[in-house]
């Protein structure tokens, strides 16, 4: 019997997680105060809890967020390995003097414009 | 969603754009159940052999339903994923009358937190309770049935909002 | 989770309340800028009147994984916007089940009360029960989708949400 293989790889799973700009948004909360709760981050958004619970998980599932149980609520906490395995797959190869001289050029053309 | 061939255990299946805790939740608290389908309100004690009852929303209490319009017990427990009872249809003498039926829900978490919601209700002996959980009976006042329930848990998990906002009336 | 192509049932039926207009679902099911969006999210090519070709071409996804180009073709047998539509349907991409011929499906798409729409998809399997397995998601671990629960929920959670029930789709 012909079976179907399964077509979605796992970077597919970073990268749809990514996709999102509320899942991009959960991200930048972590990153501004790891180790919240469900509750907490619920509060910052504007969407059913069973919503926000839909986007943790798959930021979990990708290996961008980590929960941990403590007491009764569990804890997200932002894991930043999944980006830094991009950062160095394609940045990797050029000194990261030069990444961050063209991101200060960046920044100083759209200060100009 | 599809129906078996085999007439005394029909098989309906959905997937949900929710985490399978979420799913639960909407199955077994007691502040949601009523919130879709037939609008009725259960309140299970978690534990194998508990018995529970289901109570009708304001539409149905005007119908003249009596005050307990399902009831069965509790056989298995497995948060979140396995949900095993027993149910009897108390609405009328008749339903009744053909005891209880067993009904399985079965949560699978999937990836993107998509979550698959097999439920199983075996019917053996009951053929009317088949025919109105089969939603045979919607266009005689019956509803859909369990295609009607898991289609408005479906809606109610994904948007917050109850499915035709005229939850518990039969017609 | 095992089934077997007897315990499946050679007609299958699928019903899904959704809170959109008949339309929206008609719109959903012939139009490949939607067709693309849900289920096995590839784009569908109806010529929609009797007699009239259907293909349902494979997604970008299942072809990066060497699948053909069509992956289901059939005929168009009744049409009758945006209530009715009966086609027929063989799995063309693989060969084993091509070999078992044609299928017939039959959508019936029904306005009820408070802007809910009623969707029953009705697929008779004589003669082809591998796809009878397919369909009825029997072949889900195997990576080949969840079938019709699937594609009928995927429908579903795109009308109400706007949004893709599984991201592996298309966003």
């Amino acid at each position: 019997m012909v079976t179907y293989p399964a077509w979605v790889t796992d970077d597919d799973l970073v990268f749809k997680a990514l996709a999102d700009p509320t899942r991009r948004f959960l991200l930048d909360l972590l990153f501004q105060r790891d180790g919240r709760t469900l509750t907490e981050l619920e509060s910052e958004l504007e969407m059913t809890r069973f919503g926000v619970m839909k986007h943790l998980r798959v930021l979990e599932d990708a290996g961008l967020v980590v929960a941990r149980r403590s007491g009764r609520e569990k804890l997200h906490f932002l894991n930043p390995i999944p980006i830094q395995l991009l950062h160095d797959r394609w940045i990797g190869k050029y000194r990261e003097r030069h990444a961050s001289a063209l991101t200060n050029l960046k920044t100083e053309l759209e200060g100009m414009a | 969603m599809p129906a078996g061939s085999d007439p005394i255990c029909h098989v309906h299946r959905v997937y949900i754009n929710a985490t399978p805790e979420a799913v639960w939740s909407a199955i077994v608290d007691p502040d949601l159940t009523g919130r879709y389908g037939y609008g009725v309100r259960c309140a299970y004690d978690l534990r194998a052999g508990a018995a529970f009852m289901g109570f009708p929303c304001e539409e149905m209490r005007l119908l003249g339903v009596p005050s307990a319009i399902v009831d069965g017990v509790v056989l298995e427990v497995e948060p979140p994923r396995r949900f095993v009872h027993t149910w009897r249809m108390l609405i009328s003498p008749e339903l009744a009358s053909e005891g209880f039926t067993r009904v399985k829900w079965e949560i699978d978490g999937g990836r993107f937190g998509v979550t698959r919601l097999t439920l199983t209700h075996e019917l053996g002996g009951a053929p009317t309770v088949a025919l109105l959980a089969s939603g045979a009976m919607e266009d005689e006042g019956g509803g859909g049935g369990w295609s009607w329930v898991l289609s408005g848990l479906k809606t109610f998990v994904e948007t917050g909002k109850t499915l035709g906002a005229e939850r518990g009336t039969l017609s | 989770m095992t089934t077997t192509a007897t315990a499946i049932g050679t007609t299958q039926v699928y019903r899904v309340y959704i809170k959109t207009t008949p339309q929206a679902i008609w719109d959903a099911i012939t139009q490949p800028e939607w067709t693309e969006r849900y289920g096995y999210c590839g784009r569908v090519d109806f010529d929609l009147r009797p007699g009239g070709r259907y293909i349902g071409y494979t997604s970008e996804g299942m072809r990066a994984a060497g699948a053909p180009e069509v992956g289901v073709d059939g005929e168009v047998v009744e049409v009758d916007p945006p209530h009715k539509l009966v086609q027929t349907f063989r799995m063309a991409m693989d060969p084993a089940m091509a070999a078992q011929g044609f299928t017939r499906v039959t959508y019936e798409i029904e306005e009820r009360k408070n802007g809910v729409t009623r969707l029953t998809l009705t697929h008779e399997l004589e003669g082809a029960p591998m796809l009878a397995v397919l369909m009825s998601g029997g072949m889900e671990d195997q990576g080949a989708g969840g079938g019709w629960s699937w594609v009928l929920s995927g429908l579903k959670t795109l009308l109400e949400t706007g949004q893709s029930l599984d991201a592996a789709g298309h966003q």
